[in-house]
């Protein structure tokens, strides 16, 4: 069989097989409907009360301020459309957010600003650093919200939530942060960081995909998307997703600070060979300011998506955000933030790792991208 | 982030060893066309004798089916005549590759534009007598 290197962890991850193993409990076993008042409901409902206590407790909360979702992309709908018709009627529609958010982020914030919503789209510095004095500028008396993503997904800059949590606070506005891709790698705690809403997904750390959590702080109110039957306190009626729920409380549980210490010293070796290899840049920044796991070069003068394609081929996989990849032709908005050119946008390829990335593997890529960018080069009219 | 699309195995052979990625020593004339916006630059030279093109060769900053099609392309040209070159179209490179991503199936419209404009330019030349 093929050898398959997988470096795209910052797209999704492996499903740890022990949290597999408590999933297959909540689907084959204890499979009950946990609002059911019988034994096998109470089974399941415990399991979600556990669940629920795990997640807060790993992020500083409180129980009742935590409620499931489908995904990080509900939950980050849930926070910015929940908020807004909360408070439309209260004489507030001004949010302040990035030009780097994720695309749920961004297109939540497009389709409030159709319904009467005014955001401002914040721009960044070059290594992706939102300035937290822009904010505090941006901040009008029609701001309810200000929405920062904390490690970013593309590039995996890590925002100083404390600093942006702080001037929200002080300023009476609401901060939320998406914390998908930093969760269980970068310490968070929603008291300390001034936190009001965050949120948190399964499937980047291990856990199952369709399963997001999102933090509420206690006395905030918002809009609920789905109304039914009440559950998640009334504010995400679905019947609870027990087995997912309990995977990701599992993941978390499993996830270690040991893991990290690796992952950064690969990282490292990794990006520092890779700059080894003529006209190769970074992309973003680096150190403890950048998620472990996240690798993000531009290969210059070669197409992004071609490299890719070439490491497909031996096995290995990677992502790019370019161009003819997909029937949005625009360069990555994120990487055009920081202020690449199209070219050098279109030249980038993310390369995110995990705790299941071993030396052997990356020493195996890198030859192997070493090859397709001599390849790729002499095929470019611009090398 | 979008990962690859998958290619069919003649487009990816084609892709990881093109024939005619090479600059012509003296080419009688040259198409370039594509945008970095679209993500795309092409770049294609030929020769001519006696109306046919004697020699061809490429290079493109673009996707792997972009480097695939623009090979083809030159298969297909050299040899013909300038006439029968500018009559390849999208589906010859298709189907010589096999089937292509539907997605993809604009990349394969640069290499047939870079041939096309090499081949107006070299009209051109030859009325004018200018260089382009």
């Amino acid at each position: 069989m093929m050898k398959e290197i997988y470096l795209d962890n910052a797209a999704t991850t492996k499903v740890d097989e022990k949290v597999a193993e408590v999933m297959e409990k909540y689907q084959t076993e204890e499979y009950g409907n946990a609002s059911s008042t019988h034994l096998k409901g109470e089974a399941a409902r415990r399991a979600i009360e556990e669940s629920r206590e795990i997640v807060a407790k790993s992020i500083g909360a409180k129980y009742k301020e935590i409620i499931f979702t489908g995904s990080g992309t509900e939950a980050n709908n849930t926070a910015v459309k929940g908020l807004f018709f909360e408070m439309k009627d209260k004489g507030k529609n001004h949010i302040i957010t990035t030009k780097i958010e994720h695309d749920c982020i961004l297109n939540a914030c497009k389709w409030i600003e159709s319904q009467g919503a005014e955001i401002t789209y914040l721009d960044v510095d070059a290594y992706g650093f939102v300035n937290p004095k822009d904010i505090e500028v941006a901040i009008t008396d029609k701001t309810f919200l200000v929405s920062v993503i904390h490690g970013n997904n593309e590039i995996g800059t890590i925002q100083d939530l404390e600093k942006i949590g702080k001037i929200c606070r002080e300023k009476g506005v609401l901060f939320h942060t998406d914390a998908c891709q930093s969760f269980t790698k970068v310490a968070i705690n929603v008291k300390k960081q001034f936190i009001d809403l965050m949120t948190l997904n399964a499937h980047k750390i291990h856990g199952p995909k369709g399963v997001g959590a999102l933090y509420i702080r206690e006395g905030i109110s918002i809009t609920p998307l789905l109304h039914g039957g009440g559950h998640e306190f009334g504010l995400r009626s679905s019947t609870e997703n027990v087995a997912g729920i309990a995977g990701f409380a599992k993941a978390i549980k499993i996830a270690s600070p040991r893991e990290v210490k690796v992952m950064y010293k690969l990282r490292d070796y990794f990006i520092k060979e890779l700059l080894k290899i003529p006209k190769v840049n970074l992309n973003g920044a680096d150190g403890k300011n950048r998620l472990c796991n996240n690798i993000n070069v531009c290969f210059n003068n070669i197409e992004a998506e071609s490299v890719g394609s070439f490491l497909n081929v031996e096995g290995i996989f990677t992502s790019v955000g370019s161009a003819c990849s997909s029937h949005n032709l625009e360069p990555s908005h994120v990487l055009l933030a920081l202020g690449k050119t199209p070219l050098e946008a279109n030249s980038s390829v993310r390369i995110s790792i995990s705790k299941y990335t071993t030396k052997e593997e990356i020493d195996y890529a890198l030859e192997k991208i070493k090859k397709a960018v001599e390849r790729l080069r002499k095929i470019s009219p611009l090398a | 982030m979008k990962t690859n699309t998958l290619y069919s195995k003649k487009l990816m052979k084609r892709f990881t060893n093109p024939k005619f990625v090479k600059r012509l020593k003296k080419p009688d004339a040259v198409g370039e066309v594509g945008n970095m916006k679209c993500g795309d630059i092409m770049h294609l030279e030929i020769k001519v004798k006696n109306h046919e093109i004697s020699d061809i060769g490429f290079q493109t900053f673009g996707c792997g089916a972009a480097i695939a099609t623009s090979d083809v392309v030159c298969e297909l040209a050299k040899g013909r005549t300038l006439a029968k070159a500018k009559k390849i179209s999208k589906n010859d490179i298709v189907k010589k590759l096999g089937g292509m991503p539907p997605i993809k199936i604009h990349c394969s419209i640069l290499g047939i534009q870079a041939l096309k404009k090499a081949i107006k330019n070299y009209e051109e030349n030859q009325k004018g007598g200018k260089s382009k």
